[in-house]
């Protein structure tokens, strides 16, 4: 399953630079708020979903390199942020829904931890 | 890159000019000159149009200059072929069906000014002239687009360069020990720069030459260590990473408050962060979890009231090594 699918399936807003969303295959999915917590627990190419929608996102992102990061609960990250990951190039996706329905859907999907 | 409709005013705001796309910086930097064609096929005023119809199709072109003494006098293009055609006239010269008015641009100048003529004008080549007007080339949507993407291949070499050659950083320069040393001062509050440090060194560790496993620990590590600055801190710190072919050192120093008892500290989940911090998803209680986890030493030393000094070490494999510099002594 490429982003692409999950981008459409899932209806997500994509916030930042489009791109070749097709090509991009998400290794695994991972989800938390606590930014520590995903440090540890993140893989590398892994889709994270979170609430937080600050532009610390972006440095723990980048530093583990996930495929892309849904910001749930309609959180709307400002433009500096945005500005910040199209540079960084992570790719922020948002939703008006919860984190717990979106896990879900990217289970049903065949998205694993 | 998105132009603007023709004829709409854009204002360029802070934002967006922080959003400028390397394309955009180099339709600036790169002149016609360089992306324009020089060996342009032209035709005469007096040229039948049968014979420049027999032309463009055998060199499959699809437009070309009219000359007249070395000057040009206009241009034809497939629109005009096709009015010729449809009137049955082939045997009219060139001067007939030729665009006398031609759009012309200086090799001088940015490619983006003929960008912006493409866009208002429509037409699909532009004449390349001197002030004298003589003609030096042609230039199309294609010739930019080459010349865009050249550009771009040539930007992506020349980081291959500059990786290439840090990584022989250490390889080329002889000493009994040879270590890189990156210092970066961390303000207390400063979120809106948190992981910048952490995301810098992960950068140059890779275009060291450094093992991705080994950047990603690094990274984690200075993260942690960084944001820990910034959250816990009266005035910021100091973050001080040195890399040797052999071993990369993290080391924090800073001034206050000290921890008032480490080992409780280092208990996983155990924080002192504020309700507001833990809001923006820092205090997990974690941080110190997360380092420890990605180095293989760490030396955690406080003393309330006076200041707190990490230090960390991470040991390299020789087949993990940072550039091309192992030392002669250090065998694996």
């Amino acid at each position: 399953m490429n982003l692409q699918q999950i981008i459409d399936q899932l209806e997500l807003t994509v916030l930042t630079e489009k791109k070749d969303f097709s090509s991009i295959e998400p290794t695994s999915g991972y989800t938390s708020d606590l930014l520590s917590c995903v440090m540890a627990g993140a893989a590398h190419g892994s889709i994270w979903i979170t609430l937080q929608a600050h532009n610390n996102i972006v440095a723990v992102a980048a530093l583990l390199e996930t495929c892309a990061v849904i910001i749930t609960e309609g959180s709307m990250p400002d433009a500096s942020t945005i500005s910040r990951a199209n540079k960084e190039g992570i790719v922020l996706l948002s939703t008006p829904q919860q984190s717990f329905p979106i896990v879900g859907k990217l289970w049903e999907m065949g998205l694993r931890a | 890159m998105v132009l603007p409709p023709a004829g709409k005013k854009v204002v360029v705001s802070d934002q967006s000019a922080e959003e400028i796309t390397r394309v955009e910086e180099l339709s600036y930097e790169l002149k016609i000159a360089d992306v324009m064609s020089r060996d342009v096929f032209s035709i005469t005023p007096d040229m039948p149009m049968h014979d420049v119809i027999e032309h463009f199709r055998q060199q499959r072109i699809s437009g070309a200059p009219v000359l007249s003494n070395n000057t040009l006098v206009g241009i034809i293009s497939m629109e005009d072929l096709i009015r010729c055609l449809i009137a049955s006239d082939q045997d009219a010269i060139a001067e007939k069906y030729m665009t006398k008015k031609v759009i012309t641009v200086r090799s001088t100048d940015p490619t983006v000014e003929a960008m912006k003529l493409f866009v208002n004008s429509r037409v699909g080549r532009l004449a390349v002239v001197e002030p004298d007007g003589k003609l030096v080339g042609i230039i199309t949507k294609g010739d930019i687009t080459r010349g865009l993407l050249n550009a771009l291949q040539t930007d992506y070499k020349q980081e291959e360069i500059r990786r290439y050659r840090a990584s022989h950083l250490f390889e080329d320069i002889e000493s009994d020990r040879t270590s890189l040393i990156l210092r970066y001062n961390i303000k207390v509050n400063d979120f809106t720069h948190g992981g910048a440090a952490s995301t810098n060194i992960k950068k140059a560790l890779l275009r060291l030459g450094a093992n991705p496993q080994i950047a990603r620990r690094v990274g984690i590590a200075v993260y942690e260590a960084e944001m820990n600055l910034i959250i816990h801190t009266i005035n910021g710190g100091y973050l001080r990473v040195e890399i040797e072919p052999h071993r990369i050192s993290i080391e924090t120093t800073d001034d206050g408050p000290g921890i008032p008892d480490v080992s409780k500290a280092l208990k996983p989940g155990y924080s002192t962060a504020t309700e507001e911090i833990r809001e923006l998803g820092f205090g997990a209680g974690m941080g110190l979890t997360n380092i420890a986890r990605c180095v293989d030493t760490m030396v955690l030393d406080s003393q309330p009231g006076k200041g707190t000094h990490l230090k960390l070490r991470i040991f390299l494999k020789k087949e993990e090594t940072v550039g091309e510099g192992w030392p002669a002594n250090k065998e694996s």
